[in-house]
């Protein structure tokens, strides 16, 4: 099933305009390229980009730029204090006559998982507390990825991350369970938040149109998959994004006020082991043998998770589990 | 002309009012509270315009400060110690935008352990991070300090943000009389901001701190700060002449008191330099020759103007409120290391540590210090930096351990 989009109704209603350029210095095959190119391309020109460190300040290399809008790198704990202080400034130079609309810009916060799960969440929330009217983009790829993929909050369980590696005291790797961002934000009722994938770009597009009308934080959750730290063929990027939402491992929803609906919900749910086996971060789930008890647990928790939904949406067919995979 | 007695805090507000700021983003820390409170209340009835917004950390506050100018606004802020320290990553991160704001630092111990009372490690923390720091002695220094900093702040010479210290307490809490400037005359002084570097508009494409990975790139631009920082000595001259000629009172990058004939000289930054002032008098009236240099401009360091004035002297005590623990004081590492390739250097310097979280310092540690140099002969250093401390804060220390349950042994001096 998929939410009918009003604004977008496939890939080639998506502007025509780039807004990056080719031969940014990211790694081939990064989903949160990918992910920030639709994004912009739906918010247009006039966007400020505020960056927390991470694997996107590459992006920006003296003296070269792939963005044709513009950008400031801020830090990694404090990057939507410095929405902030551009938001801010840009409303009392609007106010002051100083700047005429055309010349007014979006604010985007653009930053991964270390800075928007760990360092940098306490200024984000208070810049959601404040009613910061501002973009915020998350590429999650689930580990601090600029610094060779060490566990951050965003880790999922039984993940290998160089810093939670596989050892015999520790054979899941990361023992702690992801957090929970969406919710997390939605705790403070901002006006629009959403998951997002570069595999469902219509949709991706059509959330991206939805919130250009509201006022607020506005939060784009994207898994960004990501070859060099999840372990797999950059050819696989965008195979692996549409697993993670077949095998309902990354649902796809948007929050309006609050409110949440899912957007795209598979017609029939495939195991996690589809989704897992294909990458090295996860191979000592089925290697030298099956490690059958986290791979029930993680099956539960994302069968769990839909059956919530099921509750309160309903409309959604229950997982069908091929037999003997577990 | 107009007079209020102001506390320093009350100063520091009146100066960001005067100038006409556009954007405070503001966080709470003892003692500069008042600062940021004075200044919530002028937005909130619309004395000033513009926004005023509280931020959750002093490191969040610096970066949207540091953003806000970067979009060219005329930005004013305040901390205090933990709050600067906090700040420490955000302060070289925004200057290193070349972006003009004021930042007022209210100096007190750093913890741990925690304390309130002034010493000037919180700031000299900050002294390599690219801010211009003028240290002030007085509530009408303070006033007159903020609307100078942002007119060297905002020059295209500089271009950096520019800190203004003031001492906790004996300045922030601190009422003295103080010569309001007139709004028309401050509006001459520094007319509305119009800002030199790149802002961000919809309409022009600007990459701020962007990521350079090469040593030499990366050279060049800190190199390019280290200037701009040095021509604030040359933009401080002219802006303290205009403000002189404006308001008639003048300002050099360094205070000289008594020091036509002085022989011995005492080194001093802050409001305890009141104290060494006091001192001086005393040791004058005694036929003594002993004067006194204050440090004003800290970044840049008046190098030439330090040495003219060191040069020739027979003896010089530098008194830190602070300390480097394991070097002694960072003040007197600064003056030594300005006077040590000139010629006539003095021949005979001392460091002194005093003032430590408030801790005063009585006229006998004035004595003392007086008496070290009178005794001290050339070239018989390196000798480590003096401690001052006094008997009777010894016996209320032993006091205090006591009943703590930490008795000290043996019986006090």
């Amino acid at each position: 099933m998929k939410v009918k989009g009003e604004f977008f109704k496939s890939p080639k209603d998506i502007p025509q305009e780039e807004e990056l350029s080719s031969g940014a210095p990211l790694c081939a095959g990064c989903g949160g390229l990918t992910t920030l190119r639709l994004v912009h391309k739906v918010l247009g020109e006039k966007v400020v980009i505020v960056n927390a460190a991470g694997c996107m300040t590459l992006m920006a290399t003296y003296p070269y730029s792939p963005i044709r809008s513009s950008w400031l790198y801020t830090t990694m704990g404090s990057v939507a204090a410095g929405a902030q202080g551009i938001r801010d400034a840009l409303d009392i130079r609007r106010a002051k006559g100083e700047l005429q609309e055309q010349d007014d810009m979006k604010v985007l916060v653009l930053a991964g998982d270390g800075s928007t799960y760990d360092m940098g969440l306490s200024a984000t929330s208070a810049a959601i507390h404040r009613g910061l009217d501002f973009w915020y983009l998350c590429y999650d790829n689930e580990a601090y990825g600029n610094t060779g993929f060490q566990m951050s909050s965003s880790s999922p369980f039984a993940s290998r991350t160089t810093t939670s590696p596989i050892g015999k005291e520790e054979p899941e790797g990361t023992f702690q369970e992801k957090k929970d961002m969406f919710e997390i934000w939605r705790a403070q009722k901002p006006p629009y938040i959403a998951t997002v994938s570069s595999h469902e770009v219509v949709d991706l597009a059509e959330k991206v149109h939805r919130s250009l009308a509201m006022k607020g934080p506005k939060l784009f959750l994207a898994l960004a998959v990501c070859p060099t730290g999840w372990g797999f063929d950059p050819r696989m990027g965008d195979e692996l994004a549409h697993l993670a939402i077949k095998t309902g491992v990354w649902p796809l929803k948007e929050a309006v006020g609050g409110v949440v609906r899912h957007t795209v919900i598979p017609s029939r749910f495939l195991p996690v082991e589809e989704y897992l086996r294909p990458q090295l971060r996860f191979r000592h789930l089925f290697e030298p043998k099956p490690h059958t008890q986290a791979l029930q647990a993680i099956q539960q928790r994302v069968d769990h998770y839909w059956d919530q939904v099921r509750k309160v949406e309903g409309g959604i067919k229950p997982t069908k589990l091929k037999e003997g995979k577990h | 002309m107009v007079r209020k007695m102001l506390t320093g805090n009350a100063a520091a507000a009146w100066g960001a009012r005067l100038a006409n700021i556009d954007y405070v983003p503001a966080f709470p820390i003892t003692p500069q509270t008042e600062i940021i409170e004075s200044l919530a209340e002028w937005f909130a009835d619309g004395t000033l315009s513009g926004k005023f917004v509280t931020m959750d950390s002093e490191h969040s506050m610096i970066t949207a400060a540091g953003a806000a100018a970067t979009t060219g606004v005329r930005t004013f802020t305040a901390t205090s110690s933990q709050g600067l320290i906090y700040a420490m990553e955000a302060l070289y991160t925004v200057s290193g935008w070349r972006v003009p704001f004021v930042l007022v630092n209210v100096s007190r111990g750093l913890s741990s352990p925690i304390t309130l009372g002034p010493d000037h490690n919180d700031v000299l923390a900050a002294r390599d991070t690219g801010f211009i720091q003028i240290h002030v002695e007085t509530c009408q220094e303070v006033l007159d300090s903020v609307l100078m900093a942002f007119r060297i702040a905002e020059d295209s010479r500089v271009s950096l943000p520019t800190l203004v210290n003031l001492d906790g307490f004996f300045l922030s809490f601190t009422r003295e009389p103080v010569e309001m400037p007139d709004a028309d005359l401050v509006q001459k002084f520094l007319p509305t901001f119009r800002p030199h570097h790149p802002v961000f508009k919809g309409t022009q494409s600007v990459a701020q701190g962007v990521a350079v990975l090469d040593g030499a790139a990366y050279s060049y631009f800190r190199y390019q700060m280290h200037r701009a920082v040095e021509n604030a000595l040359e933009v401080h001259e002219e802006v303290a002449e205009e403000f002189y000629r404006l308001f008639g009172r003048r300002y050099g990058v360094l205070e000289e008191y008594r020091m036509e004939d002085a022989e011995i000289v005492l080194v001093m930054a802050g409001s305890f330099s009141t104290k060494g002032k006091a001192a001086v008098n005393r040791w004058r009236e005694q036929g003594r020759k002993v004067g006194l240099v204050r440090l004003r401009v800290i970044r840049p360091q008046p190098a030439a103007a330090l040495a003219r004035l060191l040069t020739g002297r027979k003896a010089v005590g530098v008194i830190d409120q602070n300390i480097s623990p394991g070097l002694g004081g960072i003040l007197y590492q600064e003056v030594a290391g300005t006077v040590a390739s000139a010629r006539e250097r003095p021949p005979v310097m001392r460091s002194f540590i005093g003032g430590l979280g408030g801790k005063d310092i009585s006229q006998a540690e004035f004595d003392r210090v007086l008496e070290v140099l009178d005794e001290a002969k050339p070239g018989d250093g390196p000798v480590p930096c003096e401690l001052l401390f006094t008997d009777a804060e010894y016996q209320q220390v032993r006091t205090a351990l006591s009943v703590a349950g930490k008795p000290l042994g043996g019986k006090a001096p």
